[in-house]
């Protein structure tokens, strides 16, 4: 029988495997330290990283403001209005000769707000009644249901363009609307988490001993369902940014006095703005999708390090 | 000789790199597979017998490969070595599915659920064997009624999921045969299944083996499993083949420590309440963290300074075992 | 064996029927019929197995013992100190007193613990409940559970993935006896073990049972185990006995036809004990259509007319001396 020796060329992954190999046969892999799983799965996914990065970067400069800037966001100099970049104002002034660049790190506070806000909100209600009712089901469990099926069918840009009419337009109302409207995805999204869990032994044991249902619902079941809440939550800021960005863009959102990255693209609805004073809504532009991408990278990075079924 | 023996493996490495870690699932394993006969592998869970047959399949995950050793197919065409192929070529693809055919565990799983059954013989037959769509149809029908289906030409356009455990293995079982495979790889097929239905699985693999003289392959931890089903016997553990042999030789012989605390473990139907069990003490080492030398020595009771290096593969007549003590073994027994 | 024989679980005629619903009023279509009237005493001390393939309905029969499923009818007397209790119809309060008596080891080693919490975290939460107040108490009573079941103390810190298979389901028993119950139903406590393992943890089980004077009820479908370690079995089919007799009877003096298949049925680790397999045609029947008559008529070898058309009742014969209970019409005739 003649032995084929085939020459294989060694790809980079033959190679990656060499490397390893040659490491644990020597025994320095042995004494590792445990590196959490899922923070080396994380560090090696480039966009996740890229995210954090930017994401940080973009934190500082909005909450850490006045280090970056002199001027106040309200300080109207009509005199200095609609100037371009220049050395006095980095991105130039608006109509009311406020700077531009003042005003997107001061609004930038109040749509990270909004937005982290509505998202750890319409959390906070939308899994504690997913929690219960996916744990209890039956009669409860139906009625939120058709509850939620029903916030969720309804077109939510006018769902929350009636209630701003309605309730009136202020931070704080903002806040409960974009709440009101956002915890039924929440809500399902934890039911179903429960609904699996419900069947793993360790509950029936808790059952057999006899112990409380909201004990085992979220004491114990809970902790185990967090891993796709999280990254739901960090996914939900990017859309509630870009709702609040849309409805003050079209002036229904935060009031007009309060700077915002959405009413600052509002001036954007004048054409010869639109042609002629690239810098009102420009930057601004990029800056609101350089943070929406970032925050998605990042709940991308999360769902793709903590899935089990990715190898690593 | 050679006419026998239809698949060999020698040596056989295979390492996983999962985790930032080398995994040395099988660290060196041979044996050989042959017609007509079934060859039972049969060790605990981590042993690296599922390993060594999806290493034969060339079905290894991405961060996997096969080291070291050759797997050597005889062919009718001639001797090809599977480990040299490349993994979907082919050549590969052509080999897998018609000539080593492989069942899995969990019926429910390894079918399709959106296909018919009948879609899916049809497709493995379409694949390897040039066939009209009239004729294909045919000869499915026709397997599932020779591996026990009632009502075949109605089953054959149903979906799994209207298909009980036993009979989606069935359906399995056509699907592997249907290209009439010269080995036929099961891993663990029974273990998911009701024991009057593992009966008459069994029942059905004994007949085709027979009929159509395929050397089988059965991967199992129940020692009952080969009694009853092996001609030959190869026991694992922890990534190393520990003894080869007839199951005469092994079962009533056993010369490996490991085989014999094995056996000494499992309570026999039949024996009664008074039978004596002994678990095995200690418990199975970590990958990461071997013993030196033999993977059993920690637990072993004819354990010696010797064993500090890896025992060599002794055989007699045709009974191979890797323990420098087999003669005190067999002098206890 | 067992010296005076006190009834400590008396089920009569119990029936777990699940409905099948269907359509948007949900309109109850037919049942699904997993325990169909069963009726045995378990005494004090003994270990019943309860075997059976699937779909038998021994699972559903363990946890409504435990009331984790609510069973449709029938009743289950239970000794509380000299008092038989109906298990089915104890207020709360009652209710509460008998979890401390009744408690359950499952099966799958990678479930049975809550991957969140540390072994202390998850065994304290009964003690809790159970009114042991201060934290140092309940240390001390986990850490001596952990030393009967062969494990260390300070593994109590640890979380449940640092542990194998093996120590799981010693960390399960651990759990289901922090209570201090007198019947345990161990539903398939050892069948997702390896081999070895097995017997460890049957070896461990067999040596608290005698310390603590406990009762089992071993639910699986491996025969062999359940040979080794009960006194009495119980093979169900459809949610019905088939047969009840002490473990050499029922091996020595095989009545009911289903037994004699599913003991020829299993592989023997014994190349002296080949005995011809009665195979049995068609696949487990699904316990929502149940066939008429004897449950097993359609699948049976030595089925006569009677069979398709009455229900065999669960009949006491002798043996050795001994109880030995089958259903089966043939047996009747002799």
């Amino acid at each position: 029988m003649e032995k084929s020796v085939v020459y294989k060329r060694k790809t980079k992954l033959d190679k990656k495997m060499d490397k390893l190999r040659v490491l644990e046969e020597s025994g320095a892999l042995k004494n590792q330290k445990k590196v959490n799983r899922y923070l080396r799965k994380f560090k090696n996914n480039k966009l996740a990283v890229a995210g954090v990065i930017v994401f940080i970067i973009i934190l500082i400069l909005c909450f850490a403001a006045p280090l970056f800037t002199k001027y106040d966001p309200g300080a109207i100099d009509v005199l200095n209005r609609l100037q371009e970049p220049s050395k006095s104002h980095i991105l130039g002034t608006d109509k009311l000769g406020r700077d531009v660049f003042t005003r997107i790190l001061y609004g930038g506070r109040v749509s990270i707000v909004v937005g982290l806000g509505s998202a750890l909100g319409a959390a906070a209600i939308g899994v504690s009644l997913g929690c219960y009712a996916g744990y209890k089901g039956g009669f409860l469990d139906n009625v939120i249901m058709r509850i939620s099926e029903l916030m969720m069918s309804f077109p939510r840009i006018i769902l929350v363009l009636l209630l701003v009419t309605i309730v009136g337009q202020s931070l704080n109302n903002l806040l409960i609307i974009f709440i009101c409207t956002g915890w039924a995805s929440m809500y399902r999204m934890a039911r179903a988490q429960m609904l699996s869990l419900r069947e793993e032994e360790y509950v029936q044991a808790l059952k057999a001993f006899g112990i409380n249902d909201f004990v085992i619902a979220f004491k114990h079941m809970l902790p185990n369902a967090l891993g796709p809440i999280a990254v739901n939550i960090t996914l939900s800021t990017a859309m509630f940014i870009l709702q609040e960005t849309s409805l003050s863009y079209l002036g229904l959102g935060v009031p007009l006095d309060i700077s915002t990255w959405g009413n600052i693209l509002n001036a954007a609805q004048d054409l010869r703005i639109l042609r002629e004073c690239y810098w009102m809504w420009l930057p601004v532009g990029i800056i609101i999708s350089l943070f929406v991408l970032s925050v998605n990278f990042i709940g991308d990075g999360l769902r793709d390090s903590t899935d089990p079924t990715q190898q690593g | 000789m050679k006419n026998d023996v239809v698949l060999s493996v020698k040596n056989l490495k295979t390492f996983f790199y999962t985790n930032q870690r080398c995994n040395k699932a099988v660290n060196g394993v041979s044996f050989d597979i042959k017609r007509g006969k079934t060859l039972c592998i049969v060790g605990e869970s981590g042993c690296g017998k599922s390993v060594t047959a999806t290493s034969i399949m060339r079905l290894l995950p991405k961060l996997s490969r096969i080291e070291e050793g050759e797997i050597v197919y005889h062919s009718s065409k001639g001797d090809i070595r599977l480990d040299t192929l490349k993994k979907n070529g082919k050549e590969m693809r052509q080999i897998r599915g018609s000539e080593i055919a492989m069942i899995f565990q969990d019926p429910m799983t390894s079918l399709n659920p959106v296909y018919t059954v009948g879609f899916q013989v049809i497709e493995n037959l379409k694949n390897h064997r040039k066939m009209s769509k009239k004729a294909a149809k045919s000869e499915a029908i026709r397997l599932l009624k020779d591996m026990g289906i009632p009502l075949p030409e109605q089953r054959v356009d149903e979906y799994p999921h209207q298909y009980s455990g036993g009979m989606r293995q069935r359906a399995m079982i056509a699907m592997a045969m249907s290209c009439n495979p010269k080995v036929l790889i099961a891993d663990e097929p029974t273990t998911a299944l009701d024991v009057t239905i593992q009966a008459q699985i069994f029942e059905l693999m004994d007949k085709l083996k027979k009929e159509n003289d395929t050397a089988v392959m059965m991967i199992t931890h129940d020692m009952g499993v080969v009694a009853e089903m092996a001609d030959d016997v190869a026991v694992m553990y922890m990534g190393n083949v520990v003894e080869t042999g007839s199951v005469d030789q092994v079962l009533r012989k056993p010369s490996h420590p490991y085989t014999r605390a094995l056996l000494e473990s499992i309570p026999v139907l039949g024996r009664g309440k008074n039978q004596v069990i002994e678990p095995i003490r200690g418990v199975t080492p970590d990958p990461f963290d071997r013993p030196e030398g033999c993977q059993f020595g920690p637990r072993c009771d004819y354990y010696c300074d010797k064993c500090k290096t890896m025992p060599d593969e002794i055989t007699i007549d045709g009974h191979m075992v890797r323990c420098w003590n087999y003669k005190e073994v067999l002098k206890d027994a | 064996m067992l010296k005076e024989k006190q009834v400590l679980l008396s089920l009569r005629d119990v029936k777990t029927h699940f409905p099948i619903k269907k359509g948007i009023i949900k309109r109850v279509v037919g049942h699904v019929k997993a325990v169909d009237g069963v009726t045995i005493n378990i005494y004090r001390g003994e270990t019943i197995g309860l075997v059976g393939e699937s779909g038998c309905g021994k699972t559903t029969l363990g946890k409504s013992i435990l009331q984790l499923v609510d069973s449709s009818s029938g009743e289950m007397y239970y000794d509380f100190d000299g008092e038989m209790k109906d298990l089915t119809k104890l207020s709360n309060a009652e209710m509460n007193a008998a979890r401390k008596k009744l408690q359950i080891v499952f099966q799958d080693p990678h479930s049975s613990l809550n991957p969140s919490f540390t072994i202390f975290g998850s065994l304290q939460e009964p003690l809790k409940k159970f009114g042991v107040k201060s934290k140092a108490e309940r240390e001390k009573i986990i850490g001596d559970l952990l030393e009967a079941v062969n494990l260390r103390r300070e593994y109590m810190y640890r979380y449940p993935h640092e542990f194998s298979g093996g120590q799981r389901q010693r960390i399960g028993i651990a759990r289901a006896l922090c209570v201090n119950p007198e019947l345990i139903v161990c539903d398939e406590a050892v069948s997702a073990l390896d081999v070895s393992i097995q017997a460890q943890v049957l070896n461990l089980m067999q040596k608290i049972k005698e310390e603590r004077n406990l009762t089992y009820i071993f639910i699986t479908h491996d025969l062999s185990v359940v040979e080794y370690i009960s006194d009495r079995i119980a093979v169900m089919y459809l949610g019905r006995i088939v047969e009840l007799a002490y473990s050499e009877d029922l091996y020595a003096n095989t009545k009911h036809p289903y037994t004699r298949a599913l003991l020829s049925a299993i592989p023997v680790a014994d190349l002296d004990k080949k005995s011809k397999r009665i195979i049995l045609e068609g696949d487990v029947p699904s316990p929502v259509n149940p066939p008429s008559g004897c449950p097993f008529h359609p699948r049976c070898p030595e089925a006569i007319e009677k069979c398709k058309m009455d229900v065999p009742k669960l009949v006491e014969y002798t043996t050795n001396g001994r109880t030995h209970y089958a259903s089966c019409h043939l047996l009747e005739c002799k």
